[in-house]
């Protein structure tokens, strides 16, 4: 089985993001890189149907060079090779860019079943997935918490949580399968994992190699802090009977809500 | 030339989702500024009656596709015949919804039509005749503002933000083929499990009234269950409330959980890490019940209880029930 990964390289969840003066990016000192948490989901799924069916994981991820320790991160949990796709003109590639140049390299290799996160939680988009089942036209089961692979390796089933419901979905394979939270508990990197990691073999490619031109069809034009919010009210009252009442009645006749 | 303000709607079981609403009234909006028309893409099966209901809310024209092919929604049958029509009509703007749904299927548009797109967004409005999108990013650290070079411009809007304004049009009803080729059906639905609770999804509430790791156990929620339903809310959870097991996964609230924008969001004995804010800031009103009076969350609330939560929030619900009765 030949089992692919999309792993992106993401500013940690604890951190402050800084909008430059400018409002052309983010400040990026300071900020430490992780694994996007939903492809850790994805990695480990993608290991695990590996030790059930045999096979191999390859690990594809798009960015500038400090994104190389993401994937020895994905190979020291115990993927076998990484494609690094490295290039300056991707810098701030939109989700169709990224989603092509990610298919692009995808569509070299063998591959069964591809997993992504549900939503990268930088650009918290949740396109790229759906984007790049499109461009291999291959079909897609999003924001999954559960996966089961037929033993003939054809078909997948899969539980996909929506608003009020719960469904369960079949698929063909080849198929894009994006994690969501449930999916499973991600592994660490053992220590050995972590020294073979330094020894499996990562490819780097950039656009032309990959025969991608870079459209940018949607860009931010201007980052801008979040909306301030007024400062609140902290609401008194010499008992909790006092306070409760004094709040219920500044949420109907002040806030207006109830 | 590409002209026209286009939405994708969104139907179970033949009722149209609050959404389509948001999306209808924000395209009027929009199509008003530009001079154009709004038309509304409809697929299922056995919808052509509800078409009207989108008129109320200002659109001109509804293109309604029905097929069994297309109930319940799959992602290949619904991107086909959206693709189709959209193609054939060339519009300048395209809005979905950015629920589970609208995701699944704006991504799948975005690759066949080969264009841009904003997802999640909190506004949306016109700048020198051009879509101009403003979306959370960072989980709400930072808002990005959108342009797009390609048509149609695409964005999905965050549910429960945009208004729901009347506006009602002639309306008109057209038909299309949605030319389904059944080899390229390649997911199906096997089973549909409905949440029998009644209860408003999260992302979907008006109210929400979560709990944290302050409610000590599962038991505690009883408390939050009542108020809840006092004021008609959705009950929801931090995080740590649902690794220790106490609540399921689907009530979690942040980063790596649900992001609502409920009314009136009230958070008890949580205390406002980043990743949990992340989830419920774009929230209108905020309330925040928490015995330290230094927990973070106290700096995004715009009430604050410094108290006892297993004290207040009983009080709380007495108070609101008193009020709601009056
Ligand atoms: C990668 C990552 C992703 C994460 N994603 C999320 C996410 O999506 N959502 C999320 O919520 N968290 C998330 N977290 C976890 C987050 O960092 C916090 O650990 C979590 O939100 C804490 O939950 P809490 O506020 O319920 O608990 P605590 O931080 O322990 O706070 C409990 C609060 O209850 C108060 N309290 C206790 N007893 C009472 C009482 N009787 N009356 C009143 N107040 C009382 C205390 O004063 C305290 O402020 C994530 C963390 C990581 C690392
Ligand atoms: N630059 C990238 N490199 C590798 N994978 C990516 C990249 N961007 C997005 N993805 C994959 O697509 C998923 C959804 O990303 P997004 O659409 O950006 O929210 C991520 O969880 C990744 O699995």
């Amino acid at each position: 089985m030949n089992i692919v990964a999309c792993v992106k390289q993401v500013p940690d969840t604890e951190a402050q993001i800084k909008v430059k003066p400018d409002g052309s990016g983010i400040d990026e000192s300071g900020i430490k890189w992780v694994m996007n948490p939903y492809d850790e989901y994805g990695v480990e799924e993608a290991l695990r149907l590996k030790e059930k069916f045999g096979g191999e994981v390859t690990v594809v991820s798009l960015g500038p060079a400090r994104v190389m320790e993401t994937t020895r991160t994905a190979l020291a949990m115990g993927s076998d090779k990484g494609i690094h796709i490295c290039d300056p003109a991707l810098d701030g590639a939109d989700a169709y860019t990224t989603a092509a140049a990610l298919a692009a390299a995808i569509a070299g290799i063998p591959h069964d079943i591809i997993f992504c996160g549900q939503r990268a939680i930088d650009d918290d988009s949740g396109q790229v997935g759906p984007i790049l089942a499109e461009l291999l036209g291959i079909p897609q089961l999003t924001v999954v918490t559960k996966a089961d692979l037929d033993v003939d390796g054809k078909t997948i089933k899969a539980i996909r949580p929506i608003e009020g419901a719960q469904l369960l979905i079949e698929g063909t394979l080849p198929c894009v399968v994006t994690a969501q939270k449930g999916l499973n508990e991600p592994r660490y990197a053992s220590l050995p994992g972590i020294m073979k990691a330094k020894k499996k073999p990562v490819d780097t490619k950039d656009a032309a190699a990959l025969g991608v031109t870079v459209a940018v069809k949607a860009k931010v034009a201007r980052f801008i802090p979040p909306p301030a919010r007024a400062a609140g009210k902290i609401v008194g009252g010499d008992d909790p009977a006092t306070k409760a009442a004094e709040l219920a009645r500044l949420l109907r006749e002040e806030a207006k809500v109830i | 030339m590409a002209k026209g303000v286009w939405i994708v709607t969104e139907q179970r079981d033949g009722v149209l989702r609050k959404i389509s609403f948001e999306l209808a009234s924000t395209a009027r909006k929009l199509a008003d500024q530009l001079g154009e028309e709004v038309c509304a893409i409809l697929l299922g099966s056995g919808i052509e009656g509800i078409a009207g209901e989108l008129s109320k809310y200002g659109v001109d024209k509804v293109y309604v596709a029905d097929n069994a092919a297309l109930e319940p929604y799959t992602t290949d049958a619904h991107a086909m015949a959206a693709a189709k029509v959209v193609k054939e009509n060339d519009p300048s703007i395209l809005l979905l919804g950015a629920s589970i749904q609208g995701k699944d299927l704006s991504g799948r548009l975005v690759g066949k039509l080969a264009t841009g797109m904003a997802a999640d967004c909190t506004d949306v409005k016109i700048a020198d005749s051009k879509l101009l999108a403003t979306r959370p990013m960072y989980a709400g650290k930072c808002y990005g503002e959108i342009v797009f070079s390609s048509t149609p411009q695409m964005a999905s809007l965050r549910p429960n933000v945009f208004p729901i304004v009347e506006n009602p049009k002639a309306g008109t009803v057209v038909k299309f083929d949605p030319a389904l080729d059944p080899s390229q059906l390649k997911t199906k639905v096997l089973e549909v499990q409905k949440d029998t609770s009644g209860k408003v999804d999260l992302t979907e509430a008006n109210f929400i009234v979560s709990g944290g790791r302050g409610m000590k156990g599962p038991e505690g929620y009883q408390i939050i269950e009542g108020l809840a339903d006092v004021i008609g809310a959705t009950v929801g959870a931090s995080r740590a409330a649902v690794d220790a097991g106490w609540r399921p996964l689907s009530d979690q609230v942040g980063q790596t959980g649900k992001v609502v924008s409920p009314n009136l969001y009230i958070a008890c004995g949580i205390s406002g890490a980043i990743q949990h804010l992340a989830g419920m800031s774009s929230s209108k009103y905020i309330v925040a019940v928490n015995k330290d009076p230094e927990a973070p969350i106290f700096a995004k609330a715009d009430y604050g209880v410094v108290d006892d939560l297993f004290k207040i929030i009983p009080e709380l619900t007495e108070a609101c029930k008193k009020l709601l009765a009056e």
